[in-house]
């Protein structure tokens, strides 16, 4: 079995990339979350 | 590695069973998808329904032909496919329980779309009480249930029988086949919400041996079941992007305790967050709503990490075929064959969807969008997209595989193109529904201008736009449709892959506590009573007299 | 268990992002009090009519409450009573609403005033109108065939405004 210590592969991609998810998904609710604050 | 020395090749047995359970589901597709048609057509104002049909009651079939028929069947075709591949093949007896389980959800589904085409039973697929269906389509219902309840043991006893056969292995168990009884555990656990409001409460109901029904209490028991529900849609999905995809791109599972621990996260959280359906509606505390709000937030962290695990897996592959840079290794990756591409536009479009739906469960903002268009919307890009589009790049292989047949490269590209017609369809038809909801449009609603008031009529425009993007996802049905004929009895004889990712080899090694099914089923109980348990308690306590029950379509 | 760097660096970001949400949401409620439609007040939903407040369903100005109206809406297959409501804006507005029947929605259109009414209980949501405007009312739970022709208008008027 894999399990010594080896250097983490290069996922600098995947990094960018959820965190490109992380921030769509802050951008809607806070977009959601205005609405709601403006509407009464 | 544990988890490729299984057989390759499904029993022809087994794949029959498999494969009496995928028939049903691309009918239920094909008549589902064909009420959805309907659908649109009346909302966008331009059509009628002929010879009577009510829009209900077209929504009814919908709902549940596609939202509980096509997912049903498929999933146990799928699951049984997948514990025979990497477990081995059933014993007589736990076939017999496969098909037991088959006949009574078939029967079950016969008898309760009786009672929808009757027209006795237009409650819409959430039958909430004290509208009064037939009992006939409560006892089809059950037998649905019940059936799943057996067919779903006859898996669970082969997983068990692996786990006995290689006792003191050091072996983890297959992954696939644990994943399958992860899957199964939430449903039993799950159903015996409805199981319980259906015999004790609707059947007898409408059987006219009881009165009146606690209208809250059903309503609580079914949301129990319900928001479970739709994990046990999106967890066969999740199989198939965490284990076959990987070989189908030609890489490997990212890591195989993260894989396991995102579905025992799934097993715990699904259940006891059931509320968040509910946060409009009286009788519930606000205390115990946003406790399951938080509970709620918790489900979403495996999906977090599945993000993750999928990127990784792409990237690791795609570097590996000399893909340089930040995202080179994108472009690497096998774009025309339909088993990756059609679950990876499914991905993508989980992104809005659970985006969307962490707007849904935010307690107070559920405000802006509960019983709106944009839950219709929501839930197309998550089961109506990212889950059914991964279930058909299954059948893809799954079907040719189990019937001794190939995936031609002109099938594969057809597939592709329902891809793209569906992705196309979705985006107009989802985004309107989303941009209507948020205007006010109600869902589960048929055409009406509200006496001429303005809001109402600056809707249309998107219920047009509905029904364009209905009819091109509904031309893609038909596409699949023509795919899985040719599969199932004209394509090639020949072997199609079941592929099986093995795991990568810096994964590391999976604690033994992710396959103790004994302490997470115990966590998830608790976790049910803590978050259930107070609620059920008021709302028994302190009921109102129960609710006849009215038939007003 | 071997987690990569990267997934801790986005585990720890999703989850305090999911965290800072329930913050948000959790001072809204428990702080300021904005919560949804939590009535715990039940009645006999046949014999409705002869329980106030909905035996006067309508608006009503109160004297000496936080709020200076009170909206009372009965719901029935398929019919809001009143068919019409006027509030002055800026007044603070408690809607009560129940159903007389089955499962209904009393969801105004544009605004965050959207509750499931269910026979047996009391809906009830305090907001202070602060936009003129008509709000088309609708139901937006499936009660049966007539489903869409059950609405009502919430009209907000400026009492300022000469007519």
């Amino acid at each position: 079995m894999a399990n010594k210590k080896k250097p983490d592969e290069n996922l600098k991609g995947s990094l960018y990339a959820v965190f490109g998810v992380g921030i769509m998904i802050i951008l809607l609710w806070v977009y959601c979350f205005n609405l709601f604050i403006e509407r009464f | 590695m544990s988890l490729n020395n299984n057989l390759t090749k499904v029993d022809h047995r087994d794949a029959k069973l498999a494969m009496a359970h995928i028939y049903v589901a691309f009918i239920a597709l094909l008549l589902g998808g064909l009420a959805g048609l309907l659908q649109v057509f009346v909302r966008s104002g331009q059509f009628t329904l002929p010879a009577g049909i009510g829009y209900y009651q077209i929504l009814t079939v919908h709902g549940v032909l596609l939202g509980l028929i096509l997912t049903t069947f498929f999933i146990y075709g799928f699951q049984i496919a997948s514990v025979s591949r990497t477990s081995g093949t059933f014993t007589a007896s736990q076939r017999r329980l496969g098909w037991i389980g088959f006949w009574l959800m078939t029967i079950g589904t016969a008898a309760a779309a009786t009672m929808v085409l009757l027209n006795k039973a237009t409650v819409l697929y959430t039958f909430y009480a004290p509208l009064k269906a037939h009992w006939i389509f409560y006892l089809g219902l059950t037998l649905v249930v019940v059936g799943s309840w057996v067919g779903g043991a006859g898996q669970i006893l082969r997983y068990a029988q692996w786990r006995k056969e290689n006792k003191g292995s050091g072996q983890r168990s297959p992954l696939l086949s644990f994943m399958v009884v992860v899957n199964n555990l939430m449903w039993f656990v799950a159903t015996l919400g409805v199981a319980v409001s259906v015999l004790f409460q609707l059947l007898p109901w409408s059987l006219g041996f009881i009165e009146r029904v606690d209208v809250a209490l059903s309503r609580t028991l079914f949301w129990y079941f319900g928001h479970a529900l739709v994990y046990f849609w999106l967890l066969p999905a999740y199989m198939i992007w965490y284990v076959v995809i990987p070989k189908v791109i030609g890489g490997k599972i990212f890591s195989d305790s993260l894989a396991r621990l995102s579905f025992m996260l799934f097993l715990i959280f699904s259940v006891p967050v059931g509320i968040h359906h509910q946060l409009t509606e009286p009788g519930i505390s606000s205390t115990w709503k946003f406790i399951q709000v938080v509970l709620t937030f918790a489900v979403i962290v495996p999906s977090l990490m599945t993000a993750f695990s999928m990127f990784s897996m792409f990237e690791l592959r795609g570097r590996e075929l000399g893909g340089k840079g930040l995202f080179g290794w994108f472009k690497k990756l096998p774009w025309k064959d339909s088993r990756f591409f059609v679950p990876f536009i499914g991905m993508v479009a989980f992104i809005p969807g659970g985006a969307g739906g962490i707007v849904n469960a935010s307690y107070q903002m559920n405000q802006l969008i509960h019983n709106t268009i944009w839950v219709t919307g929501h839930f197309h890009l998550t089961i109506a997209t990212a889950v059914v589009l991964t279930y058909f790049s299954a059948a893809f292989w799954l079907i040719p595989h189990l019937t001794g047949r190939t995936l031609t490269k002109s099938l594969n590209n057809l597939g592709n193109f329902a891809g793209i017609l569906w992705a196309t369809g979705m985006t107009i038809m989802s985004s309107a529904m989303h941009i209507a909801g948020l205007f006010g449009a109600p869902r589960r609603s048929d055409y009406s201008e509200y006496g001429g008031a303005q809001q109402a009529y600056d809707w249309i425009p998107y219920q047009i736009a509905q029904a364009v993007g209905g009819t091109i996802l509904f031309i893609a049905i038909l596409v699949i449709i023509y795919i899985v004929v040719k599969l199932a009895w004209f394509a090639p004889k020949g072997e199609e892959e079941f592929p099986v990712g093995e795991v990568h080899e810096n994964g590391g090694t999976t604690p033994a506590i992710l396959e103790n099914f004994k302490v997470w089923l115990v966590i998830l109980v608790a976790l049910i009573l803590f978050a259930y348990t107070i609620p059920i308690f008021d709302i028994i306590a302190n009921s109102p007299p129960g609710s006849k029950g009215y038939q007003l379509w | 268990m071997h987690l990569h760097k990267y997934e801790k660096y986005w585990l720890v970001f999703g989850v305090t992002t999911l965290v800072a949400f329930l913050i948000i949401l959790g001072i809204g409620a428990f702080h300021q009090g904005s919560h949804p439609n939590v009535g715990k007040k039940t009645l006999d939903y046949e014999k409705v009519k002869e329980f106030p407040p909905f035996d006067n369903p309508g608006v009503h100005k109160v004297e000496g409450k936080d709020w200076d109206y009170e909206v009372v809406v009965l719901a029935s297959a398929f019919y809001y009573n009143p068919p019409e409501i006027e509030v002055p804006l800026g007044a603070k507005v408690k809607f009560i609403a129940t159903s007389e029947d089955v499962m209904h929605g009393f969801e105004v259109a544009g605004t965050n005033i959207n509750m499931m009414l269910e026979p047996g209980y009391i809906s009830e949501y305090v907001t202070e109108v602060n936009k003129v405007g008509e709000f088309l009312i609708v139901c937006n739970e499936y009660c049966g065939t007539g489903h869409t022709m059950m609405h009502s208008m919430l009209k907000v008027v400026d009492p300022n405004e000469s007519k």
